[in-house]
């Protein structure tokens, strides 16, 4: 091998391109060694470490559960007898034990989607279109939005049960000063408790919604807001004419990251009110690892997340669905031209 | 708005004045905004540093009177049932080594994903990033047996190795290899170096900020995880921090000034990180959004 063309290697990562000269021997030398291509094993050998975990802690669990789902697994008793679609069917017979506590905690799983993704929707675009121009702090602002998140759900959740003490709490304290009542039980009550748990959540994920839209509000155009205005287009006609329609992919991501956290709703609830009132704000994750792991009915809290697990593809596909391309290229040539 | 001054028209004037306020009230309106995202955390903190009585004296107050680390002393003592020091060390210890795990796998992963053709790629990549779409819910129960069956229950090895097959860390890292210039290894492969020495030598060290980034967001949401610890540590002893805080709020409810300072003591790293490092967390998080 020549020494020569084997020294001007890597390390530095600045290896010049061969002279035209040498690109015979090289092609040559190239087939010999075999680095032409690579071997065959070799991206498997790249992909090997990845995908043993991915097999066993994604895929095998995946198909596992399915198999879990049709048995009458309890993980503390040793015969674990295949039932078939029992536990699906005993999840929707109004008369089984599992009917009420799982369509309880889907319902409340429902209640808490409906009332944050609007809110985690809306508010962080209000708030990352303030942001979209330029001033002084902005990058500090931004910052101080996104803290919340990096805390993680038991800080907050932790946090905000004293903040929403209905005694010494400072919600209540401050709410009491403004003349409002102060005696509310945040984390004991419905609604008061949906009001708390939603709140919190919009004030914990806020920055990050607002971080995503925040980026997709700086790759629109600024030409197309200035043909609008040549157009006598005002604010609200260029946000409707031309922001939303530039924000439409950023628009479905949100949507279906936002509704898929939502409807995974767990540390707050688990957290702030325990499931309670009763179980009324115990969400359907929270019902799912309760029935699989704490009283170890792993048959049945499989066929609950299966369940759960349609509801949410359906809910995405129908968010895809509702966000595909069509019209806006329309409206875009309109305010082109 | 660049026209000469002695020439501006009365309507661009009060253009230009009515922009200018309107910037002002922005500003305000975020500040105030900012203000109150911000306090509760302070309060975290204020909290944590007053007495048993003060935090939960009537009116509740913002300046700890006496400032005492007496709540400090008393979660971090040694010998209690709710050990927070060593729920720090196992968080830091889980967290470190989790993404440490994501970043070798998913970049080594990423890496023929993006440059190298096989039969199966497309087949394998699809099915990656179809999992970002399944809801984690129903890996949980299988995931408890299977860690059950290799003896990991109770076990910090159960917080770090399952939770590191990361699928959005292979997305991450094969969007930072697709867009590097791909001259450097076409160079480096002529001059005979094989795939694995261009990896090392060409394609990581350019990919140092990627794998910064997706080291930071896969230790934050390690550090951060609650559901799976709480339902697989069971003993004191094992537990990270976000499950301890839980076993902490069980066992002292009203305690507020000691379950501050356990949020604080499990805020401390990840508030450090993000006052430092902001710009990945942040460019992380918009840019998957952005791609994604």
């Amino acid at each position: 091998m020549s020494t020569k063309v084997g020294e001007r290697v890597l390390p530095t990562g600045r290896a010049r391109r061969p002279s035209a000269s040498n690109q015979e021997s090289q092609k040559k030398r190239g087939e010999q060694a075999g680095t032409r291509q690579q071997g065959k094993a070799t991206p498997w050998l790249f992909l090997a470490p990845y995908l043993l975990l991915f097999g066993s802690f994604v895929i095998l669990p995946a198909v596992l559960g399915v198999w879990i789902s049709l048995h009458s697994w309890d993980y503390t008793l040793p015969n674990k007898p295949f039932v078939g679609l029992d536990n699906y069917v005993s999840l929707f017979s109004p008369g089984s034990t599992v009917f009420g506590p799982f369509w309880g905690s889907m319902r409340a799983t429902g209640i808490f989607t409906v009332l944050s993704v609007p809110l985690l929707l809306i508010v962080p675009l209000a708030v990352a279109l303030l942001m979209s121009k330029k001033f002084p702090g902005r990058d500090f602002l931004r910052a101080i939005y996104f803290a919340p998140y990096v805390l993680g759900v038991a800080v907050i959740s932790v946090l905000w049960r004293y903040l929403l003490d209905n005694n010494i709490g400072l919600v209540n304290h401050y709410l009491g000063l403004l003349g409002l009542p102060d005696d509310t039980a945040w984390t004991t009550t419905t609604p008061a408790a949906w009001v708390a748990l939603v709140g919190v959540t919009v004030w914990w994920t806020l920055g990050f919604n607002a971080v995503i839209y925040l980026a997709g509000l700086q790759d629109i155009p600024i030409e197309l807001y200035e043909a609008a205005r040549v157009d006598g287009a005002g604010p609200w006609m260029q946000f409707l004419n031309v922001t939303i329609p530039g924000l439409k992919p950023i628009l479905s991501f949100i949507t279906i990251i936002t509704l898929l956290a939502s409807a995974n709703m767990f540390g707050q609830s688990y957290l702030m009110t325990q499931g309670g009132p009763g179980r009324e704000t115990r969400t359907a994750i929270y019902q799912i690892a309760d029935a699989g792991l704490r009283n170890f009915q792993m048959g049945s809290a499989a066929a609950m997340s299966y369940v759960l697990t349609v509801f949410l593809m359906a809910i995405s596909a129908l968010v895809f669905y509702v966000f595909r391309e069509k019209q806006p290229k329309k409206l875009k040539k309109e305010v082109r031209s | 708005m660049n026209a000469p001054t002695t020439t501006i028209s009365a309507g661009s004037r009060a253009r230009r004045a009515r922009r200018r306020s309107g910037t002002i009230t922005r500003v305000v309106v975020l500040g105030a905004i900012a203000i109150a995202f911000i306090s509760p955390i302070i309060f975290m903190i204020v909290t944590s540093l007053k007495t048993r009585a003060d935090a939960t004296a009537i009116p509740p107050s913002w300046i700890p009177n006496p400032i005492s680390l007496q709540a400090f002393a008393s979660i971090l003592a040694p010998g209690t049932s709710t050990p927070v020091l060593q729920w720090f060390a196992n968080s830091m210890v889980a967290a470190a080594l989790n993404a440490t795990l994501v970043v070798i796998t998913a970049s080594l992963a990423a890496y023929p994903l993006a440059r190298m053709q096989f039969r199966g790629k497309n087949f394998v990549f699809v099915i990656i990033v179809a999992t970002l779409l399944v809801p984690p819910v129903i890996l949980v129960i299988p995931n408890y047996l299977i860690v059950s069956e290799l003896g990991w229950l109770n076990s910090l090895v159960a917080i770090i190795i399952p939770t590191a097959a990361s699928a959005f860390g292979v997305f991450f890292m094969r969007q930072f290899f697709v867009g590097l210039p791909i001259e450097l290894e076409e160079a480096a492969r002529l001059d005979g170096a094989n795939r694995f020495v261009i990896f090392m030598q060409v394609v990581l060290p350019l990919a140092k900020p990627a794998l910064a980034t997706l080291a930071l967001l896969a230790f934050l949401g390690n550090w951060n995880d609650f559901l799976w610890p709480v339902y697989v540590l069971f003993s004191p002893e094992v537990q990270t921090l976000p499950a301890g805080l839980s076993t902490l709020q069980s066992a002292n409810a009203v305690r507020y000034d000691l379950l501050m300072a356990g949020a604080v003591v499990a805020s401390v790293p990840v508030l450090a990180l993000f006052i430092f490092l902001q710009r990945f967390i942040i460019e992380g998080v918009s840019r998957s959004g952005v791609k994604g």
